[in-house]
């Protein structure tokens, strides 16, 4: 069989519904291959675009993202894709087309360092140089992203490879003898921790992104109201308990609520599950939770004691370690405690004030959670995200997709239209900024292709926003290229040229009327909120400070 | 501090650029790597010496146990044996040439080559025995110095193996 269907045929025994990719001279055999299979493959505008793209679908459907694309420009151009899926621990597969082996190394036409240049920001990548050997990496690929903790896995595939003629015999066993994630956790660290979790007055619970990725969300719930724990997330771990819950407190970091902040910094027991204690989420490190214990379970032992001090680690998968932990936790009133997180919660809520003229961003978030708490919600990266994590309560993990750790501008779109693919039925909606939005604005023309109707909401305060933000309030307001002011520019206008929807808003009466026009269309559609300029995101923990100096806007 | 790390890895093409890049990305400071085949065709061993303070050491081996072609990491920093080979030129002439080979003797190093202004002397040790060779041989002159890195085994029953 040629090798290009053997590598298709291995990917529906994968069960890869969705591949998003681009072609190109170097992985033309695949794409052929690809023609008479029953795999939907989404054609982007761009590699940056199909791997985000496939990246949202794998977070919103948990299940590995695959991705194509061909040599030299092309998987360049998947890089920031790459490792954006990296740093959030997305499971991926991307395929990449390779210049013939007989070849690498010359300069080649469209030839580039595809796997040393994705070696930093891959969990393992591949230059299939046997075709014998393809079909193994093709099923090593899938289990490596997908298990232990997930990331994304590239295969580069020379174009001689492509064509080779194998016999189709895809392995069953793995034999990886270096790499065999550790999930069941130590049961004797499992005891120390519940004890400690049961002397404690003051436990919080801090859920990061890997409560969701091991499916521990029901486990960690349970956990809480037994103990019972108040539970605060990271940004990537919106979603691992509903926002709704009583003891849900949000989300802590630079721009989590000041009672979230301010309990975690008052703690005296931290259980963290499945985070790794970013800088964006612990403010200076040093002075993080001084008086607190703290528990750290992950599956990846770097990640604990990396950052902060741990005092009871446990390495293991967060579902089977919470799973057991609960099973020695005894509930204990802590009324003082109780009391005191609440009143903060009554005394520091996020607020903000809409007044008639000029659309607060945070209204047009509120709006949408008002009309559509189900959807998925994806964001850009700057205010819109931090308006949009505060603003958006998040009732189930998956719901909330966000470039946390590499901070990508230009995500959000790309991922709302992979989320949309795997959920065709539900509302995906994209909160963006205006700068953001530009970054892959080229993929309106995939979603109106595909018929993939995202909603993109952008808030459009005209400026490069969140750095606009800090250097008002550090740089003494010079506003060095951070104001994309174009009044000639329309994104209603833009939207309508590629044969999308388009909606400009500019009062704040009109919002609610503008969602609900958008939600019962069928299509893509851009909605251009013009919001206030100069809104800035509170509370704010200024970078390097401790989360107790965390400051509110002055009124 | 110095630290001596032993590193399994699977024999396979790119798992040197590998643990290097690692140490890159990572700001880890390596010191020497040595790497060679096992005793087994597909395995190959890497000594690593790198410098750091306990944390830094702990995450180099947590991060080393993350590649996938890493097999297994022993610290063997401790109770073990530890051998650099070197190469030195050094300037010899008719007058010096027995009391250098004197010198060689005494630290059980071998003359390899005999010219008629220099000798090639073949030196076994630990990094504090080659270091004190090569400070007497400055004051002949050192033309050319070539050294391996650190390669370690730990003393005892201890055996740092592949299970596969
Ligand atoms: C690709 C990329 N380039 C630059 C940045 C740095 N950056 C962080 S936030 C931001 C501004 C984002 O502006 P916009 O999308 O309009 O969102 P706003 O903050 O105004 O909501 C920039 C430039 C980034 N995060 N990503």
């Amino acid at each position: 069989m040629r090798a290009a269907d053997a590598i298709v045929k291995a990917l529906e025994y994968e069960g890869v519904e969705h591949i998003f990719g681009i072609p190109g001279g170097a992985i033309i055999e695949v794409y052929d291959a690809l023609y008479d299979s029953s795999i939907e493959h989404i054609l982007t505008r761009h590699e940056q675009a199909a791997v985000h793209a496939a990246d949202g679908y794998a977070r919103a459907k948990g299940k590995t993202g695959v991705a194509f694309a061909t040599s030299g420009p092309g998987a360049t151009n998947t890089v920031t894709g790459i490792a954006t899926a990296y740093m959030d621990s997305s499971p991926l597969v991307v395929m990449t087309g390779q210049v013939p082996k007989t070849m690498i190394g010359n300069d080649a036409f469209q030839e580039a360092d595809t796997t040393g240049i994705t070696m930093p920001i891959t969990k393992h990548n591949y230059l299939v140089t046997d075709e014998r050997e393809l079909l193994k990496v093709v099923r090593e690929a899938f289990y490596i992203a997908s298990t232990g903790r997930p990331g994304p896995v590239l295969i580069d595939l020379p174009k001689d490879v492509t064509t080779a003629d194998i016999e189709f015999d895809y392995p069953v066993e793995i034999n990886l003898p270096g790499y065999k994630p550790k999930i069941k956790g130590h049961p004797k660290q499992i005891k120390n921790a519940a004890e400690e979790i049961v002397k404690s007055e003051r436990p919080i619970i801090l859920a990061g992104g890997g409560v969701i990725l091991s499916n521990a969300c029901e486990e960690l719930r349970k956990l809480a109201e037994t103990i019972p724990a108040f539970v605060v997330t990271t940004l990537m771990g919106k979603g691992a308990i509903p926002e709704t819950h009583p003891l849900s407190l949000g989300f802590i970091g630079m721009h989590g609520s000041k009672y979230a902040n301010y309990a975690v910094m008052d703690a005296d027991l931290i259980l963290a599950v499945g985070c790794r204690f970013s800088d964006r989420t612990t403010g200076n490190v040093s002075e993080f939770a001084p008086e607190a214990k703290i528990i750290h379970i992950d599956v990846d032992p770097a990640e604990i004691g990396k950052n902060v001090r741990v005092d009871i680690p446990i390495v293991g998968d967060a579902k089977l370690v919470l799973s057991e932990l609960i099973k020695y936790i005894k509930y204990k009133q802590r009324k003082e405690w109780e009391n005191k997180v609440n009143n903060w919660r009554e005394k520091y809520p996020l607020k903000y004030t809409q007044n008639e003229r000029t659309i607060k961003p945070q209204y047009v978030i509120e709006k949408i959670y008002e009309l559509k708490p189900d959807a998925i919600v994806t964001t850009e990266v700057g205010q819109n995200q931090m308006w949009a994590a505060q603003y958006f309560k998040v009732s189930r993990a998956r719901q909330f997709i966000s470039s946390g750790g590499l901070g990508t501008m230009g995500f959000g779109f790309p991922a709302a239209m992979g989320a949309q693919v795997a959920f065709p039925e539900s509302t995906v909606v994209d909160i963006a900024g205006d700068g953001s939005f530009m970054m892959n604005i080229q993929e309106l023309a995939t979603c109106v292709d595909y018929k993939i109707p995202v909603k993109v909401c952008i808030l459009n305060n005209m400026f490069l926003g969140m750095v606009r933000q800090w250097q008002e309030l550090f740089y003494d307001e010079r506003y060095s290229e951070t104001c994309l002011r174009c009044k000639e520019m329309s994104f209603e206008k833009i939207a309508e040229g590629f044969g999308a929807v388009g909606m400009t808003v500019e009062k704040p009466s009109d919002v609610e009327d503008a969602l609900k026009e958008a939600f019962e269309i069928d299509a893509p559609i851009v909605i251009d909120f013009r919001v206030e300029r100069l809104e800035n995101v509170y509370p704010m923990v200024p970078a390097g400070a401790s989360l107790r100096d965390i400051i509110d806007e002055e009124y | 501090m110095k630290r001596i790390i032993a590193v399994l890895v699977e024999n396979k093409p790119g798992v040197l650029a590998r643990v290097s890049s690692l140490f890159r990305r990572r700001n880890f400071n390596i010191d020497s790597l040595a790497v060679g085949t096992t005793d087994r065709e597909d395995i190959s061993r890497m000594t690593i010496v790198v410098r750091g303070d306990d944390k830094t050491v702990e995450q180099v081996i947590k991060q080393l146990n993350k590649l996938i072609e890493v097999i297994k990491v022993s610290d063997l920093s401790e109770n073990s044996v530890n051998r650099i080979l070197a190469l030195i030129k050094v300037s010899a002439n008719t007058s010096n040439r027995g009391e250098i080979i004197e010198i060689a003797n005494i630290f059980r190093a071998r003359i390899v080559d005999v010219a008629r202004d220099s000798l090639i002397i073949e030196i076994t040790g630990d990094e504090d025995k080659i270091n004190a060779f090569t400070n007497l041989m400055r004051q002949y002159g050192i033309k050319e110095f070539v050294r391996t890195g650190v390669i370690s085994m730990a003393r005892g029953s201890k055996v740092v193996e592949a299970k596969v």
